[in-house]
């Protein structure tokens, strides 16, 4: 059977996807992934479907199910390289993919996931550089 | 063969003299648009369609078979005098005067028998009023196919998008947004944006009349798609009275970026694509010089 592949990219996830989904793809997609998330302890996820000319609800819906099984497991979403079409089906059909981070391009995205995951690195080295001060006080 | 028929046809030229007589005596008639000999074989052709028509004695349904050809001519000539730009007066006209000519040919042949005369004058009538209708039904739908070619012309003219700063894209709307027309705003910003590789839209609104709950969800829809695409969508040009019918109508734009003028909303872009624009005091340059 056919699998998308997923490639670990140093703290993230990356996932091209190459052929147009059909359900069961993109149900094996969406296990493979989360449990990639799993072993891995993913910070991120970036998924490029610049490829994707056909979209459907059920195939909108597992992108937003992706998502928001990442964000519990700790892992932000990201799509990138969405064709125009697609984009317009998915409005149409209501699909505004809510909590979902976009990108243009495979760049964007990886420097939007790093600004995602630096700003929360910074804000814990912050939290943790207050505490001696307290002590001090 | 009816005697109408029989009648018209043994004066077929005497009809046409007389409609060309008409036609040409006519205040409105275009010769700047159609020349003469055109308009005379033109309507040579449409008599000797409407004689066969006659002589089927048929002078009750004119959308029976026997007045299919003629009905082709009519079609014909109405819908490229709508393109030419006759006047729908001018085009009445047309079959109005043959029906004059056809009437003065009956009367001179049946002055003796006025009941008779009566008769024929009814029929003939009758068809040729159906006709000068059918005339008038395909103008107006010849013009109104012009009118829907040049709907499609201003869509695909007032969409333009423009590359305002590397990576900010401006789309001013001009004119009521309808949703053929978003469709349309909505294909050609993210296209844009595919090829200029920009993150932020910015879209102006100033030009759009008013807006009701219908363009308030077109205007959603367009930012919803393009934040699907990974770009940023400002909603520019927000009139004091466009504010207030969007509070009335409870829409909520609270997750959209709204801005007053295009010059705020370009301000936003540049901050968030992290962009300043500043002055240059020349005066200061001048003093060092010296």
């Amino acid at each position: 059977m056919d699998r998308i592949p997923i490639l670990k990219m140093g703290p993230f996830l990356l996932v091209t996807i190459q052929v147009d989904l059909y359900d069961r793809l993109a149900l094996t997609l969406e296990n493979d992934l989360i449990s990639m998330v799993s072993q891995t302890g993913a910070k991120g996820v970036l998924i490029d479907i610049s490829a994707v000319t056909i979209v459907d609800s059920f195939m909108g819906r597992i992108l937003g199910n992706i998502a928001s099984m990442s964000r519990i497991m700790d892992a932000e979403t990201v799509v990138v390289g969405m064709q125009p079409a697609v984009a317009i089906t998915l409005v149409e059909l209501g699909l505004t993919l809510q909590g979902v981070y976009t990108a243009l391009d495979v760049e964007k995205g990886m420097d939007l996931l790093y600004n995602k995951i630096g700003i929360i690195d910074v804000l814990e080295e912050d939290d943790q550089e207050e505490e001696p001060d307290d002590c001090n006080d | 063969m009816s005697t109408t028929a029989q009648h018209l046809q043994k004066h077929r030229q005497r009809i046409i003299e007389t409609w060309m007589k008409n036609q040409l005596t006519d205040a409105a008639l275009r010769d700047d648009l159609m020349s003469n000999d055109e308009l005379r074989s033109q309507s040579d052709e449409l008599l000797t369609a409407l004689l066969r028509a006659f002589n089927s004695g048929n002078f009750d349904d004119v959308y029976s078979s026997d007045y299919d050809q003629v009905i082709e001519i009519l079609n014909d000539i109405s819908i490229t005098r709508a393109r030419q730009g006759f006047s729908p007066r001018e085009t009445g006209q047309y079959v109005i005067s043959l029906k004059k000519a056809v009437n003065e040919v009956l009367e001179e042949e049946l002055k003796d028998d006025p009941g008779a005369l009566y008769q024929e004058t009814r029929k003939t009538d009758s068809v040729l009023d159906s006709l000068s209708m059918i005339t008038f039904e395909t103008f107006i739908k010849g013009r109104e196919e012009v009118i829907f070619r040049q709907t499609d012309e201003i869509n695909e003219i007032s969409t333009p998008v423009i590359r305002v700063w590397d990576g900010i894209l401006a789309l001013p709307i001009i004119g009521t947004l309808d949703s053929a027309r978003t469709q349309i705003v909505m294909e050609n910003l993210l296209q844009e944006i595919v090829n200029t590789g920009s993150s932020i839209a910015i879209l102006d609104i100033s030009g759009v009349p008013a807006v009701d709950s219908l363009v308030a969800q077109h205007l959603i829809k367009t930012v919803s798609a393009t934040r699907l695409m990974g770009a940023e969508c400002i909603i520019s040009g927000i009139r004091a009275e466009i504010a207030q019918t969007i509070v009335h109508l409870g829409i909520d734009l609270s997750n959209i970026k709204t801005k007053a003028t295009l010059a705020s909303a370009l301000q936003l872009a540049f901050s968030m694509t992290n962009v300043e624009v500043r002055k240059i005091n020349r005066n200061a340059g001048f003093k060092l010089m010296k």
